[in-house]
């Protein structure tokens, strides 16, 4: 029980993160290294303004706005000095990793018993008795729920209209008279907005920030993605972003079992590799077998010319 | 008023693969003018075409638009005037996109994409009827990724979505190329008919003579970089197939082959 509540629990936390790189790596088609340095930033502010007593909301709100700007910095380097993606985001990684750092002021900064938005004092009471196990992940889901509507809800405005068309062509952008290289910023800011936000969620429910939970955050990301995308493609009622939430809960699945099945907890960003590794190979034989049905991107599952069905729902 | 001065064009200057495509190309296009662009493979049609709407560097020269120099403006502000169908089917449209999505982006051309809703419901209707015209049964097919479209049907939709706002200046590159004999025969039809309608000065390069010397006010052939042949009204109707293949003829012989 407790097992599948953390499941749940850091499924959805690390699902706001796969979001954002669903927008960069499936909307945007930019492999986006920044993240795992946004994540760990989204920790350290967390750790940083919770252990001064400050508001935890306000603490995601500054998150988002940080995780914005570093996606921002990103963009700028790729589009206005045209550093080709991968590089532009490993150099804001790498850069971003000093800047945490110096956010948290030490490479281990826990933040144990203060308040934080799953344990305060309106929220402890709101839980009392025997729904307190339920307390971190009713809160994570609300905030998850919020997060992904409002995505959506980008999604199909003219603005999340011109994203979806800059990766897919970025020629029709140019021709509708928008400039291509602000699109991609934009699409950028948000999607860092997102991993920062998860990770000062994670912070917040872990209780603490260390300087090296950034390395592998790209890699979880995608398999969330990869997973939901794969597992639930020929369902055509789920949203994406629905079905990489998903995703993301099943990926942690996955992990938590090959731990209890007694893989050393040490060995984790070796199960995370393997498991992804093994996800791609599978995703991509049944992408294979399933012919080019050309991907829908369709933000409201529309476009999905059925095929032979060995889709597996999974809920 | 569109106008090409001294325009001069390389491809990579200063490699031993330096071409010259256009060296003092001169061309003046006037208001409301439907131009037939011919002229063999590699004869600058195409990077004309770019060089008109700012998709590539020039060397040396100005493009100008109604008198105003904007040989510096960046391509995608240039686009706002500007509907193009390109030689390419898949660069007029959004393959992950359905048709509606599509449709849905094009209609918002020329205001600012914010945070409205993109898709206007009461718009489908219109674009259901538009690509009723085309005779290829799209309208049957609005919530179907573009990119499982045929290509033909691809550059019918772009068409379609190119003309969909208010333009200044239509560029059409082989826009007929990928079609079949009677959907080509439909989408010039339609080309005609949108030019007629809208006023909308036209440039469109053609491989298909017989549509060069039936549509449009004017005909130009390209050749090495210059206009070799330009001819207007009165003339140009009194020109058949037959003259332009016989020009085509001499340059090819003057080639020595
Ligand atoms: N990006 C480029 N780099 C180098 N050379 C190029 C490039 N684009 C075009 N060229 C060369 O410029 C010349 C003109 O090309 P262009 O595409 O304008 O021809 P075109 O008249 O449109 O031909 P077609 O009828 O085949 O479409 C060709 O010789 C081509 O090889
Ligand atoms: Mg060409």
């Amino acid at each position: 029980m407790t097992l599948l509540l953390s499941v749940f629990e850091q499924g959805m936390i690390y699902s706001i993160m796969a979001l954002g790189i669903y927008i960069t790596y499936k909307i945007l088609d930019f492999p986006d290294l920044t993240v795992d340095g946004s994540f760990p930033m989204g920790a350290a502010i967390a750790a940083a303004m919770i252990s001064r007593d400050m508001n935890p909301v306000l603490a995601l709100l500054t998150a988002c706005v940080a995780g914005a700007a570093a996606g921002i910095c990103t963009g700028v380097i790729h589009v206005k000095f045209k550093v080709r993606d991968l590089l532009a985001g490993i150099i804001m990684m790498t850069a971003l990793y000093t800047v945490h750092l110096c956010i948290a002021g030490k490479a281990n900064l826990p933040i144990y018993g203060k308040s934080t938005i799953f344990e305060n004092g309106p929220v402890d009471a709101l839980f009392a008795g025997s729904l307190r196990p339920f307390k971190t992940v009713v809160i994570i889901f609300l905030v998850t729920m919020i997060l992904k509507y409002l995505l959506d809800w980008y999604l199909s405005t003219k603005s999340g209209f011109i994203l979806r068309a800059v990766g897919d062509n970025d020629t029709i952008v140019t021709s509708m008279g928008v400039d291509k290289g602000t699109v991609k910023i934009v699409g950028l800011a948000i999607s860092n907005a997102l991993v920062t936000m998860s990770g000062c969620l994670f912070a917040q429910q872990q209780r603490f920030y260390d300087a090296s939970m950034g390395p592998g955050t790209m890699v979880i990301g995608l398999a969330s993605v990869i997973i939901g995308m794969s597992l639930l493609r020929k369902v055509s009622f789920i949203r994406l972003t629905s079905s990489v939430v998903i995703g993301s809960i099943i990926y942690k699945g996955c992990v938590a079992v090959a731990i209890k099945l007694g893989m050393p907890s040490a060995f984790l960003k070796l199960i995370t590799a393997v498991l992804f590794l093994a996800i791609l190979i599978v995703s991509m034989e049944r992408s294979a077998k399933a012919k080019p049905a050309a991907q829908s991107a369709g933000g409201n599952g529309s476009g999905n010319p059925d095929g032979d069905s060995d889709a597996k729902v999974v809920e | 008023m569109l106008e090409l001065r001294n325009i001069q064009k390389f491809y990579n200057r200063g490699t031993v693969n330096e071409t010259c495509i256009f060296d003092d190309f001169n061309l003046r296009i006037e208001e409301g003018e439907f131009v037939s662009v011919v002229g063999s493979n590699g004869s600058g049609k195409t990077t004309m075409l770019n060089i008109i709407c700012g998709s590539i560097p020039i060397d040396r020269g100005s493009v100008m638009i109604d008198g105003n120099d904007i040989t510096g403006q960046r391509e995608y502000v240039r686009n706002r005037i500007i509907g193009r169908v390109y030689q390419n089917p898949s660069s007029g449209v959004c393959p992950s996109m359905n048709i509606i999505e599509n449709m849905a982006i094009a209609d918002n051309k020329g205001s600012s994409y914010g945070l409205g809703r993109c898709i206007n419901k009461q718009r489908i209707e219109y674009y259901r009827s538009l690509l009723s015209d085309l005779n290829l049964g799209l309208e049957d097919k609005m919530h179907i990724p573009v990119g499982s479209l045929s290509g033909g049907q691809r550059q019918a939709l772009s068409l379609v979505m190119s003309t969909l706002k208010p333009l200044q200046f239509l560029i059409l590159d082989e826009h007929t190329a990928a079609l079949d004999p009677k959907t080509a025969e439909v989408i010039m039809e339609l080309t005609d008919k949108i030019v007629r309608e809208k006023h909308v000065t036209t440039i469109m390069v053609t491989h298909n003579l017989k549509y060069a010397v039936e549509y449009g006010n004017r005909l130009i052939m390209m050749h090495e970089g210059h206009a070799i042949m330009d001819l207007n009204g009165e003339v140009k109707k009194n020109t058949g197939v037959d003259d332009i293949l016989g020009k085509f003829y001499e340059i090819s012989i003057e080639r020595g082959n």
